[in-house]
């Protein structure tokens, strides 16, 4: 396999009373190895069902209804949807981890730091001694710049501030050398400074172990900052993606312009901001035919009757919108 | 130590301290205090945007709510029109709430599930005001088209509007008994960014409109950039920088209002912003450091940090600084 990880027609679904509703709707992405990839939108476009989707996480009633996401292994290629739950459990943590939104809640309090890395070590490595353990543990702690890394070693997650937790979030994740790390929204519940200072971190980190990094984010300053490679996610589905420097150039999809100009109007001359109108739909109530066309300032008749495909503009650049490809999705 | 006129002022701040005390055994017995806001003072104009800027837990928004009273401060003064608001009793000060509100961050918290909008926004007026039911209905209507919603959404519940409607429908409360002084604490950070930007619209046409002065508390420092006319940096419950906030983004004068805005991510991947790293966390404002706050942090730390805390003292005309090391 070429890529780390290849996401093919992901389709998944929730239950609304009796009823099925889409929520993610033929998602193909493609992970290269040693790369930083970002995925950013609004709340409810699918962003982090996406990554909870690779690593089984999927919280019913939602599941996965269609598609394949193949990722390789160590071992070689793997269907990471047909895997038994042991066989998955053997590549999480493992091969691929992953860091979430609340460091305060993702951890659990009522166990010391020691005792929950030991058993990320302890889980997927069952004869190390406990010296050998704690040198491991040390090492991550002072790797995630952790002062007193003994100190901490034994303390709580209550004791500890809400940097130090993430940073504690990212030891743990990346303990066992992963070669695929997903963030989900990492830095949002965290200052600035500490955001700064995490997001150095684990570009360093990258740097340093060869992993690649899914980083999931509403903030198009953290896509700039840290990430290679961005898929814009609207309603479920993949509007536009490109390398970051083309994405933020060439911005070709109207929803990536709008949440550009929101963002940088501020601060600009004009004291009115700029604005995308109305919310995104929730899943269920998509439109038929461009999803966006309802908040869209260039929307056209044909818009509203059908769904454009996702096409590149130019090499290595897709966008999904009939300003640049006549192209209908099928 | 303000240096306008506070005759000129519609707010002025003075001393401002609000210590928390923290209980431990059986009987509460109080081992310590929480420094939450420590001697701050400033004063808000009228019709001006005054923003308090920082990280989480500098006080901010303590400050915001000890102005108002929803706490008590501990010490200082705040004079609202020139009517000292420390010396009311609280029935006093719940009349004088007509002309002093407050936006709380979080509409999915902040408002009552059980109220419709009409009982949401006709309430503050039934409180406040004497009036029949014919002014009572275009009173609230008059609200509600501002906002640009409609009058047949008055009979529904909170639950069946979007975040960022709830949000508008908490500043309508707010602003329905026509206050000259508004608090708002971080109004848009529970919103996404599509909508954030429709929020702060609206906030700003209002603000011009009703001529409110306002206080904006926030940690995105974009936003208070575009908001503001002056700013307030906070850091650990003292006020470390003011100023004119375009002079203040401009010209940075404090170690930590300088790292603090280089730590704003920029949105150009070609362009990334010359980070200013701070090294470790705030400090616990229970056991806060001798001299200034920021001295454990700051890189231009000398002797002089760790024992004397600097006062805010003017560099530029309205730029005041709080560092022994600006000249």
């Amino acid at each position: 396999m070429e890529n780390l990880l290849e996401i093919r027609n992901l389709k998944i679904t929730t239950l609304r009373g009796k009823q099925s509703v889409r929520l993610l709707d033929k998602v193909d992405l493609n992970i290269a190895k040693k790369r930083s990839f970002g995925i950013v939108g609004e709340s409810g476009c699918g962003k982090s069902i996406t990554a909870n989707a690779i690593l089984g996480l999927l919280p019913y009633p939602l599941r996965v209804a269609e598609g394949s996401i193949r990722y390789d292994s160590k071992a070689g290629e793997r269907e990471l949807l047909q895997l038994s739950k042991k066989e998955l459990r053997e590549v999480r943590g493992q091969e691929i981890s992953m860091i979430f939104q609340e460091p305060m809640t993702s951890l659990d309090p009522i166990f010391t730091v020691e005792m929950q890395m030991y058993e990320a070590l302890s889980f997927h490595h069952p004869g190390l001694a406990r010296g050998e353990m704690r040198d491991r543990a040390l090492e991550m702690l002072r790797r995630v710049n952790i002062p007193r890394p003994e100190q901490t070693l034994t303390s709580y997650p209550h004791q500890l501030s809400g940097g130090q937790l993430q940073r504690i979030m990212i030891a743990i994740a990346l303990i066992n050398d992963p070669r695929l790390l997903l963030a989900d929204e990492p830095t949002t519940a965290l200052d600035v400074t500490i955001q700064a200072q995490i997001l150095r971190l684990m570009n360093d980190l990258k740097e340093q172990n060869d992993t690649s990094i899914i980083m999931i984010t509403h903030d198009l300053g953290v896509i700039a900052e840290t990430c290679e490679e961005v898929a814009v996610f609207y309603a479920g589905q993949v509007v536009e993606q490109a390398n970051v420097v083309e994405l933020f150039g060439q911005t070709a999809h109207p929803y990536t312009l709008g949440l550009l100009r929101a963002v940088t109007s501020l601060g600009g001359e004009s004291r009115k901001l700029y604005t995308i109108p109305g919310i995104v739909p929730p899943g269920g109530q998509w439109a038929q035919g461009c999803r966006f066309a309802d908040r869209c300032e260039k929307c056209m008749e044909k818009c509203r009757q059908a769904m454009p495909a996702l096409t590149e503009v130019v090499p290595g650049h897709l966008c999904r919108c009939f300003l640049h490809s006549e192209e209908v999705e099928q | 130590m303000s240096i306008i006129n506070p005759k000129d002022a519609l707010l002025d701040v003075r001393h401002l301290q609000v210590y928390f005390p923290i209980k431990r055994g059986l009987m509460k017995r109080v081992v310590g205090h929480v420094h939450a806001v420590e001697d701050v003072s400033f004063t808000v104009r009228p019709r001006e945007v005054f923003a308090l800027v920082g990280e989480s837990g500098c006080g901010k928004s303590t400050t915001g709510s000890a102005v108002l009273r929803l706490i008590e401060p501990t010490g200082g003064e705040v004079y609202f029109g020139g009517e000292n608001l420390s010396a009311l009793t609280e029935e006093q000060v719940r009349l004088k709430r007509r002309d002093m509100q407050f936006i709380f961050q979080n509409p999915y918290a902040s408002l009552n599930p059980r109220m419709n909008v009409w009982k949401l926004l006709s309430e503050p007026l039934k409180v406040h005001f004497d009036l029949s039911a014919g002014e009572l209905r275009e009173r609230v209507e008059e609200m509600l088209s501002r906002i640009g919603m409609t009058p047949d959404q008055l009979e529904r519940y909170p639950h069946q509007f979007s975040g960022g409607q709830k949000q508008r429908i908490s500043i309508a409360r707010a602003l329905i008994t026509h206050p000259s002084f508004v608090v708002a604490d971080e109004p848009v950070s529970a919103l996404d960014v599509s909508i954030q930007a429709q929020i702060l619209n609206l906030m700003m046409e209002l603000q011009q409109e009703m001529e409110l002065s306002l206080v904006f508390i926030s940690h995105d420092l974009n936003v208070v950039r575009h908001i503001s006319n002056r700013v307030g940096v906070m850091y650990l419950g003292s006020l470390m920088e003011t100023g004119d906030t375009e002079e203040l983004y401009r010209h940075p004068a404090h170690p930590y209002t300088q790292a603090l805005l280089s730590a704003v991510p920029s949105h150009d991947p070609l362009h990334k912003s010359q980070h200013i790293m701070l090294e470790g966390d705030v400090p616990n404002p229970a056991n806060p450091p001798s001299g200034c706050p920021f001295h454990t942090r700051c890189g231009r730390c000398t002797e002089e940090c760790r024992k004397h805390k600097p006062a805010l003292r003017e560099i530029a005309p309205d730029h005041l600084v709080a560092c022994h090391h600006v000249e």
